[in-house]
């Protein structure tokens, strides 16, 4: 096949996956939730009430979709479209299976890190445009979580980069076929999740739209489909950050032979989701002061001592992977 | 095309630079900044300098521009005090000093070293670059991070005093 229509072929295939198993997921979280807090969840419309994602988006399409005259329109529209775009561009350096990946950058693990920075922007521009206190008090949250939680995300994943000798993901994956990193790179593996969903802003760190105390923070002036651009992209985002996990410390692709890769890949990916799922339902939020301070007097000493402790005995063993 | 595309990421890094300087609203003139250096990012990446080009979009305009808007979001910029005489002196002089630089470029002859022929930047792999700044680079890099060591400290206790004053009013 010519190598262009299959690059081509590839996203469109990724795009289209990943689209509908956002709204999937948006199914799989409530009906998760409410097994947990022993209701039933959604289970009127269609078998096991899967139809719900198909009302849901009848209605978010079709509500009135309102600029409010206080805000700053250009910037205002410009936010959510910035969340969708980063998130689904930095699945085009996921590696899903040998040769399924839009783009093999010999720097894909910073490509990733730069654009879920990149992603800042919109939560913190909506909380500005927007110009009410609500959502200016939950854009500013943001920005100090995102860029604490930033910094260390890009240590603990060091290690990983010490171990490999490399920041292609592929090859990240390739290594890991005698040991997955999740041994060496335990405490890595522990700071990167914390992180990763500081940087999702899930759950128990979904401080910047605290609907206790903030209504619901920096999309408080969004509806329609601009809120549902930030909606679809925190469970995209949700996606990428458990791929990422699977892709850096679970071995990928890799798994028994009998399995196809794409689908290994797909389970193990899953199966964090529904940790990420289980853990919204299991932890209360901490307070504000208390998610900044931990990070930065427990979590990035950590992840510096991961590095040091790493860096020492790749030094003191050789070399392992001269590249 | 080539020529199209260097132009082009040219013009998207200079146009945004100039808005950066001339613009009222800081939230715009911050905006205007990420463009500029995502802009350069691309010229990295036509020179095939992939790991300087991702870091410019790493540090830069994902790190240090929301810094920037935190610290905009969080004091009234309208409020701010307007620029004087002295803030024009200095931009006066700096455009003398950059016009000068520029032409003292063009006149002495050296400006054919600039052109980059088909090859690969030096800097395009991480590992050479980790290794030139270990070893040849290595001074400068401790130089540097040592004066911002110093600027961090300076910021500490220039707010620690603030915060002292402040204890016997609202605080």
């Amino acid at each position: 096949m010519n190598p262009t229509v299959q690059t081509l072929l590839i996203t469109l295939v990724i795009l289209f996956t990943l689209l509908n198993f956002a709204g999937v997921l948006i199914w799989v979280e409530r009906r998760v939730l409410a097994l947990l807090q022993d209701r039933l969840g959604p289970n009127r419309a269609g078998p096991f009430g899967l139809f719900i994602i198909v009302a849901d988006i009848i209605k978010i399409f079709t509500k009135e979709d309102w600029v409010p005259p206080f805000a700053d329109r250009k910037l205002f529209i410009l936010a959510p479209a910035i969340i969708l775009f980063t998130v689904l561009l930095s699945f085009t350096v996921v590696p899903f299976a040998p040769g399924i990946v839009v783009l093999d950058l010999n720097v894909g693990l910073l490509f990733f890190l730069g654009l879920s920075s990149m992603g800042i922007y919109s939560t913190v521009l909506a909380g500005w445009a927007s110009n009410s206190k609500y959502a200016l008090i939950g854009g500013l949250r943001m920005s100090a979580q995102m860029f604490s939680y930033e910094v260390f995300m890009g240590l603990s994943l060091m290690g990983v980069v010490i171990l490999a000798g490399s920041l292609n993901l592929t090859q990240i994956v390739e290594v890991q076929r005698g040991m997955w990193f999740i041994i060496p790179q335990f405490l890595g593996f522990l700071i990167f999740m914390i992180a990763g969903l500081a940087e999702t802003h899930r759950m128990p760190f979904d401080l910047p739209e605290a609907e206790s105390e903030l209504v619901a923070g920096f999309h408080s002036e969004y509806s329609s489909m601009k809120f549902g651009m930030f909606f679809v992209g925190e469970y995209i985002g949700l996606t990428l950050i458990s791929a990422m996990i699977v892709t850096l410390f679970f071995g990928g692709w890799l798994g028994p032979a009998w399995l196809p890769a794409p689908i290994c890949f797909f389970l193990k990916t899953f199966a964090f989701i529904l940790f990420f799922i289980l853990l919204r339902a299991a932890l209360p939020r901490p307070r504000y002061d208390q998610l900044l301070s931990w990070g930065w007097k427990y979590l990035l000493p950590l992840a510096l001592i991961n590095l040091i402790v790493t860096g020492a005995i790749v030094l003191m063993t050789g070399n392992p992977q001269p590249n | 095309m080539r020529e199209f595309l260097f132009y082009f990421f040219a013009a998207l890094t200079v146009v945004p630079g100039l808005f950066v300087a001339i613009s009222r609203n800081p939230v715009n003139a911050a905006m205007n900044m990420i463009l500029s250096f995502i802009g350069l990012a691309a010229l990295f990446v036509m020179l095939e300098s992939y790991f300087l080009a991702i870091l410019q979009v790493l540090v830069y305009a994902g790190a240090i521009v929301v810094l920037f808007l935190f610290i905009i979001m969080l004091i009234d910029a309208e409020r701010a005090p307007k620029s004087g005489w002295l803030t024009s002196l200095a931009a006066v002089a700096a455009l003398a000093l950059m016009v000068t630089g520029l032409l003292t470029l063009l006149y002495s002859g050296e400006s054919g070293t600039f052109a980059v022929a088909g090859e690969t930047a030096p800097a395009a792999l991480s590992q050479t670059f980790g290794v030139e700044l270990f070893t040849r680079y290595l001074l400068p890099f401790q130089v540097t991070g040592f004066m911002l060591l110093m600027a961090m400290v300076g910021v500490i206790v220039i707010s620690r005093k603030d915060a002292a004053e402040d204890k016997g009013g609202e605080a």
